[in-house]
């Protein structure tokens, strides 16, 4: 990115302005693309897509009327969200109230200045990335029990605590977990961890060990956890808490806190795929072309990420919410001593094998493909059992 | 944490001051089955009390009953519990041909019974489908509504009516079972069969599910008689009770059917998951009903000749009928007029409402929703 | 056990309670005396050989021109699998009686319904409160003499015929 300013810089084009102006000036122009031009249309297509995934696992149709297969439902809700009245409460803590779902938004938009989409596309390539992370999702946490104090509302307190508690606590877990790979690596950059692996899967650090391989699950239902997905969707359970903190919003703010839903469900995918996936690294030598390598890239990146995403709405149309207690007892009981177990198995295993172990990645791939492979024959067998032409009838 | 280790009073020390939340729980709210209000007093997640405040589904169906007549109100029946009406018109039949000496043609009776069944199906399946809804799981419902939308066509074939049916008349049912119907239940019943397993795959025993199941809310065999709990809820127990069995109406002697009860399978006897158990086995039970009532259906008349304006002689008729929420009691006081002069109707959802109260205490706020659910309290019921 | 053995049972331990028996109805019940009601049921409910453990129902029945109202208890043995209905005549000036709620708990909410829509006061209930109707509600509206407020909190109750 910063080569790139200086290149514009050096040819000339901003005439003699201040280095100093250019700087902010072209990261600001820059982040407003990725947010309006990028992030926007990325969540109202995993609003549709959840929902079409959601629709077809539970044997209905889903949304699919604007646009072809629906695909602008998106738009059209967030349409008719900005038309609606915004409806303040009367006893609502009027700042607060109004102020709480942009913490929220915020919260999920300014990771996206870490989280890389290609080896070229990143807003900022920090040296603390992860960090950065783990402390900028944190802030919605705050955006939640500020909604749920602010509506004056029983229910949204309630949520608003659930939340606090929950979020609080998960960030532990999330955080040992990620330790390992920061281990592995020596770095926080997010582009040091992709550059760290291969495209390969057994050069991926989900397969570089089987403390990494059971770090990332362990890293995944945290992050479920904080941002608010089945089962952990405690804070707005619908069926106990009417919409927990979101009861007394409407309008563009109740959108807004689908946008962070949504949005941070794209982050967790991101992570994950930087994490353990091996990011945006793909095959090098078969083309020359910058432009056609970062779409490769890109695309790459997208599908690793979209594969979580998918996975937390397949778990959200499967399984049902757990219960507070609950929640904490997995959490303190079991998350968190398998991440200080992660941790320091990884330690260990970085002790014996220094270069990593040469062997035990092939076979956790193998492992991984046969697990796959006896999974698929089973839905196979489900499907030839139900009516498939009721699932794969595109026009419906 | 288990749930064991709450205790009614909660622990704390001397220190910041705390207080009571009361929460108002519906009448709008999305799990409560219908106008329900619950009054909640909690610390924190822990529930003290939950008082139930009925009364905002009261339609005075009883005080109607004095004004119609004894034919005129059957429609009004199908409203008492909407979700399984069938139930509720034979009750009110049965009333009223015990009170005037009345005899039902035998195939009638066997219509009544296929009806009723269908009827338990269609019930059951919103019951647990809602459950697991109210637990958090969404998909497990779809697949149960889309079985009782096939429940729903097959009762619409018989009646023309899909929710309210005023099927059945006083003597016997309003219309024959229409041609070709046996062949159409036998095959709604052989694909649904199956999938009552499959249900069982999906959710049943599903890990989470049975953590916030068992050992909630038990009810012990002593307790729920006390409370004149009845029909799953009873049986949910592990006590053995079929109003169809053990005190037979209708054509259930000549019937084969298990009794399904509670066995404590995950946890304690009688909690909420041997609640939503006994439903499943139900299920089962009731197909296998259907399928012998429509193998056994002899020819004949559906209706009794019955006076255009009944006129039972002076006194009092009580009957007990199995419907789908349990034991309902009908008690119609006659006076020798065409109109009843007294209706009333004590429902399965009644007396299980009268125990969330003592149930409730020291639950969280999440297992009160197992614990309504697990009941399957429908509002009208409950007010009539 | 027959309804006229349990009557037997009945009358050999409380004969002072119990006004008359009836054998030759749909349903033989045994008429008692509303102020010993709680001894009856007592009775019922503990003796092994009768061990009415269950209230199945419970209701209320105005009669405007007998000048009475009459409580109902439909009593259940789960044990033994018989049944007997309990009748007791209350005034319809004062009407009055103990309250059977400590033994069945499904008392509990009958009593309140009763109380609500025909206005007999069960006393020694600990929750007396209306169970349906609002708790401001005036009158009775199950007793046949009710006539129905014109108007509830400045709502009117009546309204134009939709036949005209």
């Amino acid at each position: 990115m910063q080569s790139f300013i200086d290149g514009l810089i050096a040819s000339g084009v901003f005439g003699g302005l201040p280095a100093e102006a250019i700087y902010p000036a072209m990261m600001f122009l820059f982040a407003s693309i990725v947010v309006f031009g990028f992030v926007l249309p990325l969540v109202t297509i995993t609003i549709w897509l959840e929902r079409r995934v959601w629709s077809r696992i539970q044997s209905r149709v889903g949304p699919n009327r604007v646009g072809p297969q629906g695909v602008l439902q998106g738009l059209a809700d967030g349409v008719k969200n900005i038309l609606k009245e915004d409806v303040v409460p009367d006893a609502a803590d009027r700042p607060l109230f109004v102020f709480a779902p942009y913490l929220l938004v915020w919260g999920f938009l300014a990771t996206f200045v870490v989280i890389p989409f290609s080896s070229a596309l990143v807003i900022a390539d920090l040296n603390v990335g992860i960090l950065y992370i783990v402390a900028i999702v944190a802030l919605s946490a705050v955006g939640v029990l500020m909604a749920g104090w602010a509506s004056n509302n029983k229910w949204s307190l309630l949520g608003g605590i659930r939340s606090a508690a929950q979020v609080v606590s998960y960030e532990i877990p999330a955080g040992l977990a990620l330790l390992p790979v920061v281990l592995l690596t020596g770095t926080l950059s997010t582009q040091g961890i992709i550059q760290a692996q291969g495209w390969a899967p057994w050069d991926w650090f989900l397969f570089h060990s089987p403390f990494t391989f059971i770090a990332a699950f362990a890293f995944y239902i945290s992050a479920l956890a904080e941002t608010n997905r089945t089962p952990f969707d405690i804070p707005e359970a619908e069926s106990e808490l009417v919409a927990g903190f979101a009861t007394e919003y409407s309008g563009f703010r109740f959108a807004l806190f689908f946008l962070a839903e949504w949005g941070s469900l794209y982050v967790t995918g991101a992570i994950m795929a930087v994490l353990f996936l091996g990011g945006w690294q793909i095959p090098t030598g078969w083309t020359n072309n910058t432009v056609v390598l970062n779409i490769a890239q890109l695309t790459v990146f997208f599908l690793k990420a979209y594969f979580w995403v998918f996975l937390a709405m397949w778990i959200r149309a499967t399984l049902p919410r757990i219960r507070v207690d609950q929640m904490m007892s997995l959490c303190w009981k079991y998350l968190v001593p398998l991440g200080f177990v992660n941790l320091v198995g990884t330690a260990v295993w970085m002790v014996i094998w220094p270069e990593g172990n040469t062997f035990v990645p092939y076979l956790m791939v193998v492992g991984t493909l046969a697990l796959l492979v006896i999974f698929f024959r089973r839905v196979l067998y489900h499907l030839r059992r139900a009516k498939p032409e009721l699932y794969f009838n595109p026009a419906i | 944490m288990s749930l064991a280790g709450y205790e009614f009073e909660v622990q704390r020390d001397d220190g910041l001051a705390t207080e009571e939340m009361t929460l108002n729980m519906g009448p709008q709210h999305p799990s409560t089955h219908g106008v329900l209000r619950f009054v909640v007093k909690a610390d924190g997640e822990i529930m003290r009390t939950a008082l139930p405040d009925i009364g905002y589904l009261h339609r005075s169906i009883e005080k109607i009953s004095e004004k119609v007549g004894y034919h005129g109100f059957m429609p009004y029946t199908d409203r008492v519990d909407y979700v399984s009406a069938m139930q509720c018109n034979q009750g009110w039949a049965m009333v009223c041909e015990r009170a005037a000496g009345i005899e039902v043609p035998r195939r009638g009776e066997f219509c009544r019974v296929i009806a009723c069944e269908l009827g338990r199906i269609a019930s059951h399946l919103l019951s647990v489908g809602t459950m697991v809804m109210d637990i958090g799981g969404m998909t497990p419902f779809t697949h149960a509504i889309r079985e009782r939308e096939k429940v729903n066509n097959l009762l619409e074939d018989l009646c023309g009516a899909r929710l309210t049916f005023n099927y059945m008349r006083i003597g016997g049912v309003a219309w024959d079972l229409p041609p070709g119907y046996t062949e159409q239940v036998t095959a709604f019943l052989d694909q649904f069969e199956p999938l009552i397993d499959e249900y069982n795959d999906l959710i049943s025993y599903n890990k989470i599910y049975v953590e916030r199941l068992a050992n909630v809310a038990a009810v012990s065999k002593e307790e729920a008689i006390n409370y004149n709990l009845v029909g799953p809820n009873l049986r949910g127990c592990g006590f053995q009770y079929d109003v169809r069995r053990d005190e037979p109406y209708s054509i259930y002697p000549e019937l084969d059917f298990e009794v399904p009860v509670g066995t404590g399978e995950v946890g304690t006897l009688g909690d909420c998951f041997d609640r939503y158990m006994v439903r499943i086995k139900e299920l089962k039970e009731s197909c296998k009903i259907v399928r012998q009532c429509l193998e056994m259906i002899p020819d004949g008349p559906v209706l009794a000749r019955v006076a255009k304006k009944l006129k039972p002689p002076v006194g009092d008729a009580h009957v007990r009928v199995e419907a789908s929420r349990g034991d309902m009691g009908w008690y119609v006081v006659s006076d020798g007029s065409e109109f009843p002069y007294r209706t009333k109707i004590r429902t399965g959802s009644f007396s299980a409402m009268s125990i969330v109260d003592k149930l409730s205490r020291g639950l969280m706020i999440a297992d009160l929703i197992a614990l309504i659910a697990s009941l399957d309290v429908v509002a009208p019921e409950v007010d009539r | 056990m027959s309804p006229t053995e349990i009557h037997q049972r009945l009358q050999d331990q409380h004969t002072d309670a119990i006004t008359s028996f009836e054998a030759a109805p749909l349903d033989p019940f045994v008429l008692v005396k509303p102020d010993s009601i709680v001894e009856v049921c007592r009775f019922l409910h503990d003796d092994p050989d009768l061990a009415f453990d269950c209230l199945t129902n419970m209701s209320g029945v105005d009669f405007l021109k007998e000048d009475y109202i009459q409580v109902v208890l439909h009593l259940y043995s789960y044990t033994h699998r018989h049944a007997i209905v309990i009748k007791a005549d209350v005034s319809r000036e004062e009407p009055s009686m103990p309250s059977v709620e400590a033994i069945w708990k499904a008392a509990n909410w009958l009593e309140r319904e009763i109380y609500d829509l025909l206005g007999v006061v069960f006393t020694g209930h600990p929750d007396l409160r209306r169970l349906l109707m609002p708790e401001d509600w005036i009158g009775h509206p199950l007793r046949k003499d009710f006539v129905e407020p014109e108007e509830y909190h400045g709502i009117s109750t009546r309204r134009e015929s939709l036949l005209k």
